[in-house]
């Protein structure tokens, strides 16, 4: 069984809700539209308060090439442009909509039937790809890179395979598990539409094997896709980062920073995105709603919900059997790189792909003690770095030495800090020397 | 909004791993070591590990609260314990108590504390203390007591171990002498003369597969110096018999306390896989030359301290190798 070579850890899968089909969210009263859902320059509104705005309508244009429009995800009137704490923890501008009714843009095909690529033989790769940007579609495994700018290779590059990271290793997560699940077919067309995009012949799908009935279900459909292959991973976190996918499935190593994925010819897509990039362009549907798994312990239901943009995570948290009593801690995404949200009413965005509820005993972090040198975070780090020392460098200032090691290959998956014995806030400090070295390099290029 | 919730970076989950946990741990696999200790020096075994225990213990805490003032003393994250428990396996079970408090002084005071406490000591603490006994109080400490005396401590009756058998051996030049060595069975077992952790071959063997099942360790110190040792020994006995066979140097005096237990101490040994490497073939190395050139007739102990010093250099030169740093194509 395949897998990448380097480090790795085996935290707990506790995927609550893996049996738990997806099902619609109720529309809130008021979606709130965050402005900054991608990565890159934030979108700018076109609509002001007092518009109608209907589902799926453009309300917020793309500013720039690294950016995306935003659609509305329900039907309404905005009420104001203002400012909400969303899950980064920033104050950033969102559009506000009083919802009223379930009005969507007749231009969306709103039926279940399946459109494949033989339907539209009409469809060129700049059709594809102008489709994806005009949907305003991020990276949904939680990145938010616009997905046009990696469906755009840079000159002097050439694509050669398309990966669909299908390997969800994120503890507790199941909504791209169910997704496959379900949507089986729209994703191994959403992936021909992906290939035929950067014109690539071969396509692989990389599940971890501890996905059995995905792995099964697509492995039978994909017959009538004979330039798609399957992949079994062995289960590794964390093989759902980009490079390691890449690596585990072809064997390539991408090279240290500013080296892309592209350099070895790989254009990873999650299958999330992918299933997006279907129904934006047979579908004619923007990225306003997404499948999120809402999940943790103590939740008396947990689920996988199709929830519009927008709507606030308290009202999906009641939808799964309301606040547990001892909730410590509420995470937007996976335990092991979500960020902690700040409070509640944090709307949903394009990349968030869970909402996990942590008990107070679980959320507080353990004493950390000195470190005694067991060089296990050595041997856990999936790019072959030395944790121990890049975290000291850091806590010292030692900024030349910790460039020196690599701390900008960091892919901050926090693989360090989960083994340590000692409980060391390793990767908090690691991000800090990361953010600074790469501030210094930019400044110094910029000489 | 009247529910606070706690906001911290990711990870937001950890692995049950702790300090105290891996420290325990090899406590737990020093047991059959220990059990066998006490079925071959009785009494004595005893009072050696308990005054070694107990007296490193209450120097940490001591140090800890009293001349460090610190106001957390954490004697309870199984280290100081361990220590004891490794300085009391290199000593002779007829060692008076005063000397094994000593030892404890110097292991904790100098060997640890002095540098800051857990995790900053360079050297190994056990071996510290170990070593200033053995240039200390040289007669003492190499004279031991011929296993099966359970009931007698410092009255035991004492006779050459098979180190000194093979030392004499290799300076009178006459391979006859090394006759007078036990079956490598015995070696094995424990049926023979030495410190008190180090007789049973085997039940120290039992304690590496328990580490390695829990991954405490890893296999790249105790093979890399077993290896070595094997093979650097096994040349010298093929190449004049005076030297004695690699089994039986496996299996004698210190050796595989020292590379399953001594060597592999976390503090004190590299970080990454290749350096382990290389610091095991040195200790290996080192072994074998005291060992058969040197005024001692046992080097383990050196040969770990020496390594421990080139630790920070290893570490500065051998590097794990880096993702994407060869490009496959």
């Amino acid at each position: 069984m395949k897998t990448f070579k380097i480090g790795g850890v085996h935290p707990s899968e506790s995927k609550l809700s893996a049996k738990s089909p997806i099902r619609r969210a109720g529309l809130p009263k008021q979606a709130v539209i965050s402005l900054y859902q991608h990565i890159g320059a934030p979108a700018k509104p076109v609509v002001a308060k007092g518009d109608e705005v209907k589902v799926g309508m453009l309300i917020a244009e793309a500013d720039g090439f690294v950016s995306v429009p935003i659609h509305s995800s329900v039907s309404g009137k905005v009420n104001k442009i203002d400012a909400v704490v969303d899950a980064s923890g920033y104050r950033r501008p969102a559009i506000f909509v009083d919802v009223e009714g379930d009005e969507w843009e007749s231009s969306i095909d709103q039926s279940e039937d399946l459109v494949t690529l033989a339907d539209h033989p009409e469809l060129t790769p700049e059709t594809i790809i102008g489709k994806v940007k005009a949907a305003g579609i991020v990276g949904m495994g939680g990145a938010t890179f616009p997905c046009h700018v990696k469906l755009s290779p840079p000159k002097g590059t050439k694509a050669e395979c398309v990966i669909i990271n299908a390997v969800e290793c994120e503890p507790y997560l199941t909504a791209d598990h169910r997704l496959m699940l379900e949507k089986p077919d729209e994703i191994l067309v959403g992936t021909e539409l992906v290939m035929k995009a950067v014109g690539v012949e071969k396509g692989y799908i990389g599940i971890e094997n501890n996905k059995p009935d995905a792995i099964s279900l697509l492995a039978e459909r994909v017959k009538q896709h004979p330039h798609i292959e399957i992949v079994p991973l062995q289960v590794k976190y964390p093989q759902g980062g980009e490079k390691q996918l890449i690596a585990a499935v072809t064997g390539r190593e991408v090279p240290a920073p500013p080296a892309l994925p592209i350099h070895v010819g790989a254009v990873v897509q999650n299958v999330g995105t992918t299933f997006a990039i279907y129904e934006a362009v047979m579908k004619n549907k923007p990225l306003f709603e997404r499948v999120i798994t809402v999940t943790g312990k103590d939740l008396r239901q947990p689920s996988n919900l199709l929830a519009r943009i927008g709507t606030p995570m308290s009202q999906l948290i009641e939808e799964c059997g309301g606040l547990p009593g001892d909730t410590g801690k509420v995470i937007g995404g996976g335990p092991m790189m979500g960020k902690a949200l700040m409070h509640l009413d944090v709307p949903v965005c394009k990349g968030s792909s869970g909402l996990l509820l942590l008990g107070e005993r679980e959320a507080r972090r353990k004493a950390p003690q000195p470190c005694i040198r067991c060089a296990k975070c050595v041997s856990a780090c999936p790019m072959g770095l030395e944790p121990y020392l890049l975290a000291t460098a850091s806590s010292l200032r030692k900024w030349d030495v910790a460039e020196e090691n690599g701390i900008t290959s960091c892919i901050e998956c926090g693989s360090c800090q989960f083994t340590c014995p000692s409980a060391r806030p390793i990767l908090d400090n690691v991000r800090m020397g990361k953010a600074t070295v790469m501030a210094l390099i930019r400044a110094r290029n910029a000489k | 909004m009247a529910k606070k919730l706690i906001v911290s970076l990711s990870p937001h989950v950890h692995t049950r791993d702790s300090v105290q946990r891996n420290m325990y741990g090899v406590c737990i696999a020093l047991i059959p070591a220990l059990l066998t200790s006490l079925y071959f020096f009785g009494i004595g075994a005893a009072v050696v590990l308990l005054t070694s225990v107990a007296s490193c213990v209450f120097f940490e805490w001591a140090i800890a609260k009293f001349i460090l003032k610190r106001e957390e003393v954490t004697v309870t994250d199984g280290s100081a314990v361990l220590t004891g428990l490794l300085l009391g396996f290199n000593l002779p079970s007829n060692l008076p108590v005063w000397i094994i408090i000593i030892g404890a002084l110097v292991a904790i005071g100098v060997g640890k504390m002095t540098f800051g406490g857990l995790g900053c000591n360079p050297f190994n603490p056990a071996l510290v203390g170990r070593v200033f006994l053995l240039v200390s109080f040289p007669v003492q400490m190499t004279t031991w007591p011929v296993p099966g005396q359970i009931g007698s401590y410092l009255d035991a009756e004492t006779a050459a171990t098979p180190l000194a058998v093979m030392k004499t051996a290799i300076k009178s030049g006459d391979a006859s002498v090394l006759d007078q060595l036990p079956s490598s069975i015995d070696l094995l077992v424990g049926q023979t003369g030495g410190c008190l952790g180090e007789v049973s071959a085997l039940a120290l063997l039992i304690g590496l597969a328990y580490m390695l099942a829990r991954h405490i360790i890893t296999w790249h110190i105790p093979v890399s110096i077993l290896a070595t040792v094997f093979v650097l020994s096994g040349a010298l006995h093929w190449a004049d018999p005076v030297y004695a066979s690699p089994v039986t140097v496996l299996l004698t005096g210190g050796m595989m306390l020292g590379a399953c237990f001594m060597a592999t101490d976390y503090v004190t040994s590299p970080m990454t896989a290749k350096g382990q490497v290389i610091y095991g073939i040195s200790i290996g190395f080192l072994t074998v030359v005291i060992r058969t050139f040197g005024a001692y007739p046992e080097g383990m102990s050196f040969a770990i301290l020496i390594m421990n010093a080139f630790t920070p250099l290893i570490n500065t030169y051998c590097k794990p190798k880096r993702f994407g740093e060869v490009l496959k194509k």
